[in-house]
């Protein structure tokens, strides 16, 4: 149902962009024509993503009645509850009504942001995830934008000596890297830099983001960013192998074309053929996967934020895995899932609005 | 008949000729032969009442000695015969949801390349919503909700995991169901499971098996962060036993025969999946020799 309003205005737009180009050559019109189509592109992939967070919203609900036994027990377990306080907790909940309408209840709540309490913790889960969103952000930001960097930058040197001795080094790094679990790097890690190893005494701090004498003005900085440090390393381990990959191969596309042929026959230097020439359009296929791989990053900071007891989402859904919490498990997994949908619509938008060879096709 | 036996003997052959001149695909194949015979040979071998709290006999936590090679845990259990015990559970949770997902994967697959319009369509979207999703955030509250087992772990892998399968098999049947042979076969009246299962299946299964290699890398290592993360099948496997390392503050009191063995297992399995994966790769697929 929704693919079709998704693949039509891409023909339309496409076809418009062509006989804008074929009849009349004038920038103008061409211009117009391909920010019309990007609009449309971008509804369509807007259209898509509500339609996928849809989902999300559906399967949320009939998954989490799979639960086994009372839902009102289960979602207040180890709270002692009398059994007045059940039917009023069910009615609350909503059990009493027909499935349709409880169904409706709960897009209704969601749509305006409430994801129901927490029994635990005693609070609106929607609050407690606002609280642990800042932590998360600062870890997969920093770690987001260190790997990137390194994953590109080495990715187009790799790709660019090919069959060298760094090619080799970071295709085997690479393969490694995949097969190693996060939390056992991360385990590693805490072994060696925080606890220490022998004679070499711990550099970092083995858990959380603060300590409880925490400093106060911009030492508190420091303070935050000493803590970051490890978890930060696990993370870029993690998925800068896969920028890597990606960046290596997409560059190694562009060493056989023309225009790199031609940049050389023109007597440019080497680094000025990869800068200039080659790795800027190498980089757009790679945008798009560094967003598409998002997902992997979310796991990562799950297992990451669990191993670093760093006060994040990824803690947050964890302890609610493991208490278990459902409000707050249903909660979290539906913010991670909607930030995750969320992420790759803007790639694929920002791809189309980069890359002028996709427009056209 | 016999012609056609002496055929897929001449085809094997020529298969192993090649798969063997695949280095890196020959140290995999060697570590997983180990993996394997090690886990068959456990229960012949060893005795799984050390693997009892109750009844374990070394001293807690000690480091390697003569009588226990790897150490002990906690409770002075063996860290060597967990290891053991523990890749039966690693291994089995691991093909078993790989086998899953490649079930689900090529069933949708096929029938996505086969059927245009709209099911291909549905399918397609859901697929995406799949592959687009965080598997281990999806596996974890499958498994939180469905309650431990060995049997809910490897349900949970298998349906998060089967999307990026399906992609690959839609893409081969279009690629093969545009060859002249399926047309005719359509002609002279081949129903759609006629040319699904006689002519796009036996194409389509050599990049099953590759791809079902890759899986198991993938599967196990998942697993074994489920298992981190509290969703464990109850029996100690490679994961669970680094939660328990975790858990007894193996790591930050310098216990490393507790934390390394594991992983490394887990690390080797993996890696030796991946490269059998690649080499099978590169011997079934002929458009990726000679590219490295």
């Amino acid at each position: 149902m929704a693919v079709p309003t998704e693949m039509e205005p891409v023909g339309p737009a496409g076809s418009a962009e062509g006989a804008a180009g074929g009849a009349a050559p004038s920038g103008l019109r061409g211009a117009r024509g391909t920010g019309r189509g990007l609009i449309r592109y971008a509804l369509a992939k807007l259209g898509g993503a509500l339609l996928s967070i849809g989902m999300v919203v559906v399967a949320t609900f009939f998954l989490f009645r799979l639960i086994p036994g009372d839902p009102a027990v289960a979602y207040t377990r180890d709270v002692p509850l009398s059994p007045d306080q059940l039917t009023l907790l069910r009615r609350q909940m909503g059990l009493d009504r027909p499935l349709p309408e409880q169904f409706l209840d709960f897009v209704l709540k969601s749509l305006r942001g409430d994801l129901g309490t927490s029994y635990e913790y005693r609070r609106p889960v929607a609050e407690l995830i606002g609280e642990r969103l800042g932590p998360t952000l600062l870890l997969v930001g920093t770690g987001l934008a260190v790997a990137v960097t390194l994953g590109l930058w080495q990715g187009a040197r790799a790709a660019w000596n090919h069959g060298g001795r760094l090619d080799r080094f970071s295709t085997g790094l690479s393969l490694t890297l995949w097969s190693v679990p996060t939390f056992w790097l991360g385990l590693l890690l805490l072994m060696v830099f925080a606890a220490g190893v022998g004679p070499i005494p711990g550099i970092f701090p083995t858990r959380g983001m603060e300590d409880v004498d925490a400093p106060d003005g911009p030492l508190y900085l420091l303070h935050v960013a000493h803590h970051l440090v490890l978890p930060c390393v696990t993370l870029v381990a993690v998925v800068y192998a896969q920028y890597l990959v990606v960046m290596r191969s997409s560059l190694l596309d562009e060493i056989g074309q023309d225009y790199v042929t031609t940049a050389r026959a023109k007597g440019l230097r080497d680094a000025e053929v990869r800068r200039r020439h080659a790795v800027p359009n190498a980089l757009l296929p790679t945008v798009t996967l560094v967003f598409l791989h998002i997902g992997l990053v979310v796991q990562g900071a799950v297992t990451t934020e669990t191993v670093y007891s760093w006060p994040g989402l990824g803690l947050l859904f964890y302890e609610a895995i493991k208490g278990p919490d459902f409000a707050v498990m249903q909660g979290t997994f539906m913010v991670l899932c909607v930030a995750v949908i969320v992420m790759n619509t803007l790639a694929d938008v920002l791809y189309h609005v980069l890359d002028p060879r996709v427009r056209s096709a | 008949m016999s012609d056609v036996t002496a055929r897929r003997r001449e085809g094997l052959a020529r298969f192993w000729r090649e798969y063997r001149a695949q280095r890196s695909g020959m140290y995999g194949a060697a570590i997983l032969v180990v993996a394997v015979l090690a886990a068959l040979l456990t229960p012949l071998l060893t005795d799984p009442s050390g693997l009892d709290v109750t009844r374990a006999t070394g001293e807690k936590m000690a480091p390697p000695s003569l009588g226990f090679p790897l150490g002990t845990d906690e409770s002075g259990r063996s860290i060597l015969l967990m290891i053991l015990w523990g890749s039966r559970v690693s291994l089995l949770i691991g093909f078993l949801s790989a086998l899953l997902s490649m079930v689900i994967g090529t069933v949708v697959g096929i029938t996505a390349g086969h059927f245009r319009g709209w099911p291909s369509a549905v399918l397609m979207r859901i697929t995406d919503w799949f592959l687009v999703l965080p598997t281990l955030v999806l596996a974890l509250v499958l498994a939180a909700i469905l309650g431990g087992g060995t049997s809910t772990i490897v349900l949970a892998i298998g349906v998060t995991s089967w999307a990026s399968t399906a992609r690959l098999i839609r893409a081969q049947t279009l690629a093969v169901e545009a060859r002249p042979y399926v047309e005719r076969s359509r002609v002279l009246g081949g129903g759609h499971w006629h040319v699904m299962t006689r002519h796009v299946l036996p194409n389509v299964a050599p990049l099953v098996l590759a791809n079902t290699t890759l899986t198991v890398a993938g599967a196990i290592v998942t697993e074994s962060t489920l298992a981190f993360l509290g969703a464990d099948a109850g029996q100690a496997s490679w994961g669970s036993m680094l939660r328990g390392s975790y858990d007894w503050g193996a790591v930050t009191s310098g216990a490393w025969w507790y934390v390394l063995p594991p992983g490394l297992c887990i690390v080797a399995v993996v890696l030796a999946f991946t490269l059998c994966g690649r080499a099978l790769e590169v011997v079934l697929n002929p458009r990726l020799r000679g590219v490295s």
